[in-house]
């Protein structure tokens, strides 16, 4: 069963969980954050190493894996905090600034 | 078959005994006179295998209801006791307690706060927290202390209330003096109180949630404290029944007000806690000589009982509100501004005076109770003293 | 036997008045009574004057003050007369017991006593006899029960047996009993 939050703002007082619990796991992925980016990061494959180290550090679990291997920034959580950039050992990750659009969190 | 044995006992030894016998899976223990019997027994209980409670013993109040919270929050049934500087210690516990809604159980034993520092009962302690969101009981007798432990957990518990609940007994006079009172056999209070099935439990790892979460500008807190103004609200009812459930069991009476005399009584004393009985004798008295005097004693004061109270008073002359704790700087004591709130919007309404009396354990004398009375005679009579606040017996 | 007993006990911490106060109560408890038992409470310091007090009635007991109006006054230490005013209160036909060897007309005069009964038992010497130690509590039980009229001296022996049986070897038991006895039967009144 999933918790349909959709309509929150519109809820009366009985109608929350009781005592302000969440009451199923991992409904993070639905807050979407990318919209606090002002720098996104972008990877030179050809320099990336697949060492994962980005993917390990990234606080917001932002860094897809698929077969051991980093394909995408997931733009929807993704920060901007560059934190993948500053610890990628070959120098792959690059922070580059925003323009005035953010298509992946409209 | 309900079986009841009769003992003489102390306040606090009973209130262990109702807590062993509703079985808690958690204890968070952290000892303070007056309430330090009630864990150093239950404690017994544990180590003699009397009860499979998990007792955890922390540094601090602040830790035994932090312990007390989390327990809960993974689904357990709770219980501790704590008494004046450790409730004091304990506060923001207490509110996070309520605003989880978590069905905790504590006993207070009432005692006075610092400075200076004292031991003995008043009932400055809860008065401090009565707007923290819990559910507040209390006991005439040692007796009454047995008897709303077993019943706070079924209130606390109810679906329709889920919030913590408190029973205070006063410091000394009741927790450590030996009474006549009644134990219930340990599988009647088994089946009264039922086994907890908690709801959005932390330990049920098949059905992961989150508690203590964050709801900010702009989110729904709210709205989570109308949710908590509901359930208080609504435990007035759970209170009622649960009560009369038990009374029938135990053969005693509950009502979150009581009422002796109260009938057609035109002087009449308000009190709680222990004095209620002191002043109940010297009603008797004047009764016997044909004064029209009553007492009525508030057994629950968080939810107030509003409604029977300003029902109880509306026909009274002249009422007096007995208050064991100060409210600095206020028209009067917790009590005072209650009751006489509770009256407002009667159309006839009786001529009330605050009487602040045993701070620090101070004595109850029945000579100051007869004092009462004797100023509620002229109060009803177009005096205007005693004044609208008195300090009975300070000197 | 009055609606209502009140006995105030005076005694030094550790002299076991606060055993006293409470075994009177549980056998008036036995006896179908309404109780109360408790002691005045404040630190504890081995020797300092205390007290204890007792309520004994056929009705249940509404009243939880400090009894300032005993109807008897037992009082475990002489020593206590000079610096504690143990008959404060004391109704005027109350009962005063204290454990002395001293007659009850001498403890009266020192007293300047007018009213009520007094009554003298060498609880220390019948204690140390019969238990072998100075503890002067259970005699005392059985000079008040007998300057009462409160119990039978049967009552408080069962009472006795009951209580000490779950805690105590057979030899202590007997010496309290003895002691008890003794007391019940030496007390003298004036």
């Amino acid at each position: 069963m999933s918790w349909d939050i959709s309509k929150m703002n519109e809820w009366k007082a009985e109608e929350f969980p009781r005592g302000a619990v969440i009451p199923q796991a991992g409904n993070s992925k639905d807050y979407v954050t990318g919209g606090w980016r002002s720098e996104r990061p972008v990877r030179d494959d050809a320099k990336c190493t697949q060492c994962l180290l980005c993917w390990i550090f990234c606080p917001d679990s932002a860094i897809d894996v698929e077969g051991e291997k980093v394909t995408t920034f997931n733009l929807n959580h993704c920060k901007g905090c560059g934190v993948c950039a500053n610890e990628c050992p070959a120098s792959a990750i690059e922070m580059v600034p925003e323009g005035c659009e953010l298509p992946e969190v409209k | 078959m309900a079986t009841q044995k009769t003992l003489a006992v102390t306040g606090n030894v009973l209130v262990a005994e109702a807590m062993r016998q509703c079985a808690p899976d958690v204890m968070g223990a952290y000892p303070i006179t007056p309430q330090t019997t009630i864990v150093e027994e239950f404690a017994k209980f544990v180590a003699n295998g009397r009860v499979h409670t998990e007792y955890v013993t922390v540094e601090s109040e602040h830790s035994a209801m932090s312990a007390c919270v989390g327990a809960s929050a993974a689904g357990a049934r709770v219980m501790t006791a704590t008494s004046s500087q450790g409730l004091a210690l304990m506060w923001e516990e207490l509110y996070i307690a309520a605003g989880m809604r978590l069905p905790i159980v504590m006993a207070n034993a009432n005692r006075a706060l610092s400075a200076p520092i004292n031991i003995h009962c008043d009932h400055s302690d809860i008065m401090g927290a009565r707007d923290a969101g819990w559910i507040v009981l209390f006991a005439e007798t040692a007796q009454e202390a047995y008897d709303n432990t077993i019943m706070a957990v079924r209130i606390a518990e109810h679906p329709d209330v889920m919030l913590p609940v408190m029973t205070c007994l006063d410091g000394f006079i009741t927790t450590h003096s030996i009474d006549r009172a009644q134990i219930m056999d340990d599988e009647t209070v088994k089946a009264f109180v039922g086994d907890y099935k908690p709801e959005n439990a932390l330990l049920d790892t098949d059905n992961p949630v989150s508690h203590g979460n964050f709801a900010g500008l702009g989110g729904p807190y709210f709205e989570f404290k109308r949710a908590q103004r509901n359930a208080i609200d609504r435990s007035a009812a759970v209170i009622e029944s649960v009560g009369a459930e038990w009374s029938k069991i135990c053969e005693r009476p509950f009502g979150m007000v009581e009422g002796w005399g109260m009938e057609d009584a035109e002087l009449a004393i308000v009190a709680i806690g222990s004095t209620a009985g002191n002043a109940r004798h010297v009603a008797r008295e004047l009764r016997a000589q044909g004064v029209r005097v009553g007492v009525l004693k508030v057994r629950c004061f968080r939810p107030f009982p509003f409604a029977d109270i300003a029902e109880a008073l509306a026909g009274c002359k002249a009422v007096a509100v007995l208050d064991r704790s100060e409210s600095f700087g206020a028209e009067g004591g917790p009590l005072f501004l209650e009751v006489r709130s509770a009256l407002y919007d009667r159309a006839e309404r009786p001529a009330m005076v605050n009487y602040i009396y045993g701070l620090g354990g101070s004595d109850v004398k029945l000579e100051l109770l007869r004092q009462v009375y004797s100023d509620l005679s002229d109060l009803a009579d177009g005096a205007s003293t005693p004044g609208r606040l008195v300090y009975l017996g300070a000197r | 036997m009055q609606q209502l007993t009140e006995i105030r006990w005076h005694a030094r911490a550790g002299q076991g008045a606060v055993t006293a106060a409470k075994l009177v109560a549980e056998t008036a408890l036995e006896l179908d009574r309404y109780i109360q038992a408790m002691p005045e409470y404040g630190p504890e310091r081995m020797g300092a004057p205390i007290q204890a007090f007792t309520r004994i009635s056929e009705d249940p007991i509404e009243i939880h003050n400090n009894i300032e109006t005993p109807s008897a006054v037992v009082v475990l230490d002489e020593s206590l007369l000079p610096i504690v005013d143990v008959t404060r209160g004391l109704l005027a036909d109350g009962v005063l017991i204290v454990n002395t060897c001293t007659p009850p007309a001498q403890v009266r005069a020192s007293l300047g006593l007018a009213a009520g009964k007094v009554a003298s038992i060498d609880a220390t010497t019948i204690s140390k006899e019969t238990l072998k130690r100075d503890m002067p509590n259970t005699p005392m039980i059985g000079a008040l029960a007998k300057v009462t009229g409160l119990f039978t001296l049967d009552q408080v022996v069962d009472h006795l047996r009951k209580t000490f049986g779950k805690k105590f070897s057979q030899e202590v038991i007997d010496a309290n009993v003895a002691a008890v006895t003794r007391a019940y039967e030496e007390v003298q009144v004036g």
